[in-house]
């Protein structure tokens, strides 16, 4: 395992996208502290903000102290693992394609932006626009797990296409916006305007009924068996949303402004 | 033709096995997970699903319940039972399924259905796949950790169905045969001989019950006929046809096994034989076509140990 130990205590962002499994490999320390990082919009070298010890024999970095201004860590990854033990900045994970990412506390904006595969798992909160689309881009998530324990911000899902985003407690407005397909399931509060414009995706809402778009209309009670699959999934993370695999749950499709097959599942 | 009066034999339990061998071949196999919302209506799907599955001879596969699932043992968290299917080719067996689970399955209530296979993608058949088009474009997919789930509206919900189900190239035709001196004698001493191999995992015995009493030999003086009955083993028939039976013997039942390995129809049939042996079981056979069917030679000697 390599141990990077953030030493700087800069308010500027430092965008570090070459903390990944895949450039550290192969790699002898000296080497991987020579990796580009930039310090605002200043070229500089991993090793002028981290300390690098240990060795990448297991496929995996641990990540120590607040990380909070430091970006773009475990962008487009594709193996291996990266563990974080304090907090994290912007763009965590974003692109990851496969491997996964731990992190101890949390996390800001954009984390698992537009990410392909792999699992990306905050004990913490999170940001804005988790597992969302870049402004301009057509598709965000497309695949993969995203499990916040915490909250999150607005607009998580944002234009998902596949995979699954899991929120231990609230989320802000508009989750699921313009959903392509996929999965999200919450277990705390939900902002306003959930699942506008989805396109189709299935959104779980384990607390209270929010307040629907009235573009969102009521089909019937039921019993999807599908679900407990996922919640045996989400198990694996130590997920307090578990319930009864015979709870009735009320299905609303939408959003009918926009394609229509969207679902949202609530608990009757 | 040797009868078992003549044949080798030796003695295990008090009963004379004959010094044979079952023949059994080579079959491609998978196994359905069917789920429901009680025990009960997942039996009534996988006992209509594995129905008329006895022989490939005259079915499209040979099915049978392997055992049942607790609610913590199934994707779904519901009661269940694994159900193992058996055919010549991936595309008989893609095609024997699809037809069993679309209109046994998916027609049942409450009912879902699983993949319990390992998958290797050039080996896998396609169910939920063929199925989801009953959909009618109003189906959904959900896919998670590299499987995909196919949702499919019906009346009472949705049906759900897995995509793909791998293969596995297992073993059929396993087998032994029960020569008793009654009637009641031989079927007391199946009986025995099903229960204790249906405890071995990766196995089916696709006959009612796990019996079959109309063991067959291959052709028939009708020249349509694949097989007909076995008048060597027929015990009506033992005055006037060349007979495999001893004088003593008045009923004979036979018990199949499929399963997904050599190993494990041996180890079920080495659990009936041992069973099944007990009071008026006169002789123990296995039943085989000189070794020019199938390339899995089973001895009965093997099993005693």
């Amino acid at each position: 395992m390599i141990r990077l130990s953030y030493l700087s205590n800069t308010n500027v962002p430092l965008e570090a996208e070459c903390i990944t499994p895949d450039l550290f490999l192969g790699k002898s320390n000296a080497d991987i502290a020579k990796l580009t990082v930039f310090d605002g919009n200043r070229k500089c070298e991993l090793g002028q903000f981290f300390s690098i010890s240990g060795t990448m024999d297991d496929d995996s970095i641990l990540i120590e102290n607040d990380c909070s201004n430091v970006k773009l860590i475990g962008s487009r990854m594709t193996r291996g693992k990266i563990e974080v033990l304090g907090n994290v900045g912007m763009h965590l994970g974003a692109g990851i394609k496969g491997g996964s990412i731990l992190v101890r506390g949390s996390a800001t904006d954009w984390v698992g932006a537009e990410m392909k595969g792999g699992t990306i798992e905050i004990l913490g909160d999170a940001g804005h626009l988790i597992g969302a689309a870049y402004r301009g881009a057509s598709v965000g998530m497309r695949g993969g797990n995203l499990i916040v324990h915490g909250s999150c911000g607005n607009e998580v899902g944002s234009h998902m296409r596949r995979g699954l985003i899991a929120i231990g407690k609230n989320v802000g407005d508009f989750v699921g916006m313009g959903m392509i397909a996929g999965t999200i399931i919450t277990a705390g509060s939900v902002g306003i305007r959930a699942g506008a414009e989805m396109k189709r995706g299935t959104l779980v809402f384990l607390s209270e009924k929010p307040a629907l778009l009235p573009t969102f209309r009521f089909s019937c009670n039921y019993n999807p068996s599908f679900l407990t699959i996922y919640f045996n999934k989400l198990k694996q993370f130590n997920f307090p949303l578990l319930t009864p695999t015979d709870t009735t749950w009320s299905r609303y499709c939408g959003d009918l402004i926009s394609l229509g097959r969207g679902e949202i599942l609530c608990k009757a | 033709m040797i009868s078992n009066t003549e044949a080798p034999s030796f003695v295990f339990q008090g009963v004379k096995i004959i010094d044979t061998f079952a023949e059994a071949f080579p079959i491609t196999g998978t196994r359905v997970i069917v789920t429901a919302v009680s025990k009960e209506w997942a039996f009534i799907a996988a006992t209509t699903s594995t129905g008329y599955a006895s022989s490939v001879i005259g079915c499209d596969t040979e099915a049978g319940i392997e055992r049942e699932l607790s609610p913590d043992e199934t994707p779904d968290g519901r009661p269940g039972f694994s159900l193992l299917f058996f055919a010549f080719s991936r595309e008989a067996l893609q095609k024997a399924i699809v037809a069993r689970v679309g209109q046994s399955i998916l027609t049942c209530p409450t009912t879902a259905c699983y993949n319990g296979v390992a998958i290797d993608p050039t080996r896998a058949i396609q169910i939920g796949g063929m199925l989801r088009f009953f959909g009618d474009g109003y189906q959904t997919s959900k896919l998670l950790d590299g499987k995909r789930y196919w949702r499919i509206p019906v009346m009472d919900g949705e049906f759900v169905c897995e995509d793909k189900f791998g293969t596995v190239k297992g073993v059929a035709g396993g087998n032994i045969l029960i020569l008793a001196t009654t009637q009641a004698f031989a079927l007391q001493a199946a009986s025995r001989g099903v229960a204790a191999a249906r405890k071995v995992p990766d196995v089916i015995l696709p006959f009612p019950g796990g019996v079959v009493r109309s063991g067959s030999k291959v052709g028939s003086k009708y020249k349509k006929l694949k097989a007909s009955t076995n008048e060597a083993y027929c015990p009506t028939l033992r005055a006037i046809a060349a007979s495999q039976l001893d004088p003593n013997v008045s009923a004979v039942y036979e018990i199949v096994i499929d399963g997904f390995s050599r190993e494990a129809v041996e180890a079920a049939m080495k659990n009936a034989l041992h069973a099944a042996c007990g009071e008026g079981v006169e002789c123990i056979s296995a039943g085989n076509y000189g070794g020019k069917l199938g390339p899995v030679h089973i001895r009965l000697s093997s099993l005693i140990s």
